[in-house]
């Protein structure tokens, strides 16, 4: 059924009894051209992008629970292609251009919301780097501002514009920058693939890989054996765990991230803002809600809840970017588990062991490349060749040097 | 979390710096493959969901450092000893 205003009203005067499933929960049947195993953002729009752009439907995405309970369900919705390196900023952005795009395409309301990504910087050399970096975006024809304080003022009253250890200078913008709902995202292409033929299989959790000799040929689940000719890894968080069933070891350690939503408040934030003295950044939600985050706990975890001292962090980050906030409660917090690679980029690319692809390694960035990430996937599988825009997230960079290392902390995912 | 250091006892983990797999040994480095070692040890990981051998600085305390045995499903501690009376990996 193709939603539209027609459709709406037609379903109005019948009383809404008329909906129908937006997808099909399918049982697996026992073989498969291609295998995603992960029903996020990701291996939803790969399998999406496979049935549409490929012309490949005999596919199947594997779930082991619901899906977008994941981290699909558990980031802080913000998109945006503000990069630096050259080998990062062309991808986010064609992600960028796909979020533009997304939901005419998908026939679904992703509510993508332009409200733009504001970076403050607080120091002559944090201006200098965004100057850096805002250049090095247009010159890849990405939109960058850079405001001052009086601008950004002008945006965004609430900050505290009288501290005086880290007064605010100004910031970078990327207008073209916003939020969409992730579950909408994973609802729409789950829809839109299923729509395609695609069979999305909830509660089939993956235990182990089928292999003859160094070939991947199918997966072992918790609903039976599946042999597939390509089987792709789009677990991110848990790579490390599903490379394990393969005898791989990858260059990646899972964290915890935490995440945080208030109780809702009129309009105070236009947009996205990052602190750029500590590590906070924070969005309105259309209900009110101010949905926010900052740094990792910082040691291994596959935990999906994190501990009080970085509740503390992040909170006191909150308050030394607008103290007005300090009466507010929160609703709720939440953890995730990030697959930090040793560089802060991604990897797609194949596996050591023909038959297997990997879509890993996402750190803190993955919800904002969901449609790139999928389109790139896709076109690894179908055409057994990376995608222009992909070639650099190779795995192999690890071990040749061609790092890509966006934030120059060197291999200590922590800090990443 | 809190983690029982054997010189300051049951501390607050925001007392410790976290330095990750404890596993990481430093490969000879006039081997014939120390380059292979090398990218090994430097990037790749087990990174398992359970039992987790890593180190942890007792930064704000008696500055010692700590082989911690953690569950990482959890955040349980299993042991924790001086991480010079650990024996590698």
């Amino acid at each position: 059924m193709r939603y539209s205003l027609a459709s709406l009203l037609r379903q109005a005067c019948s009383g809404h009894r008329g909906w129908e499933a937006a997808w099909r929960d399918a049982s697996p049947k026992s073989a498969y051209e291609v295998l995603i195993v992960g029903g996020g953002g990701h291996g939803l729009a790969a399998a999406y992008y496979l049935a549409k752009v490929h012309g490949l439907t005999d596919v199947a995405v594997l779930e082991k629970d619901c899906i977008g309970l994941g981290n699909a369900g558990r980031n802080t919705t913000i998109i945006r292609s503000n990069y630096l390196l050259p080998a990062n900023n062309p991808f986010y952005e064609l992600s960028m251009k796909l979020w533009e795009g997304l939901e005419q395409e998908l026939n679904y309301n992703a509510m993508v919301s332009q409200r733009g990504v504001l970076n403050l910087f607080h120091s002559d050399a944090q201006r200098d780097a965004f100057v850096r970096r805002g250049n090095a975006m247009r010159l890849h024809g990405v939109d960058a501002e850079l405001l001052d304080a009086r601008q950004v003022r002008r945006m965004l009253p609430i900050l505290d514009f009288e501290n005086a250890r880290f007064p605010i200078q100004g910031g970078l913008l990327q207008r073209r920058g916003g939020t969409a709902r992730h579950d909408a995202v994973v609802w729409g292409y789950a829809r839109a693939a299923s729509g395609l033929g695609v069979d999305i299989v909830q509660r089939c959790e993956v235990t182990g890989l089928l292999r003859e000799g160094a070939r991947i040929t199918g997966v072992r689940t918790t609903r039976g054996d599946i042999r597939a000719a390509k089987v792709a890894v789009s677990v991110a968080g848990h790579s490390s765990r599903v490379a394990a069933m393969a005898g791989l070891r990858l260059p990646i350690e899972s964290h915890v991230l935490q995440a945080f939503v208030s109780e809702a408040i009129k309009p105070v934030l236009p947009c996205v803002v990052t602190f750029g003295a500590g590590h906070f950044y924070v969005s309105q939600s259309d209900k009110g809600g101010l949905v926010f985050g900052g740094d990792l706990d910082g040691y291994n975890s596959y935990a999906q809840r994190g501990n009080l001292p970085t509740v503390e962090d992040v909170c006191s980050g909150g308050m030394a970017l607008m103290p007005a906030i300090g009466r507010l409660r929160l609703l709720r917090s939440w953890g995730g588990i990030m697959d930090m690679s040793m560089d802060g980029s991604p990897i797609i690319d194949r596996a050591p062991l023909e038959g297997l692809y990997l879509n890993a390694g996402w750190c803190y960035g993955g919800f904002k490349a969901t449609p790139a990430a999928g389109l790139c996937l896709a076109h690894l599988l179908a055409r057994e060749e990376s995608h222009e825009l992909a070639r650099a997230f190779r795995l192999d960079r690890f071990a040749t040097g061609h790092l890509l290392d966006e934030k120059g902390q060197g291999p200590q995912p922590n800090l990443h | 979390m809190r983690i029982e250091c054997p010189f300051c006892g049951e501390r607050d983990h925001s007392e410790f710096a976290y330095f990750g797999d404890a596993a990481c040994a430093r490969p000879a480095p006039g081997a014939a493959d120390a380059q292979a070692r090398f990218v090994e040890a430097v990037y790749l990981r087990e990174n398992p969901a359970g039992a987790h051998r890593e180190l942890w600085y007792h930064e704000f305390g008696c500055r010692s450092w700590l082989q911690v045995t953690r569950d990482t499903r959890t955040h349980e501690i299993l042991e924790v000893r001086l991480a010079r009376e650990s024996t590698a990996p």
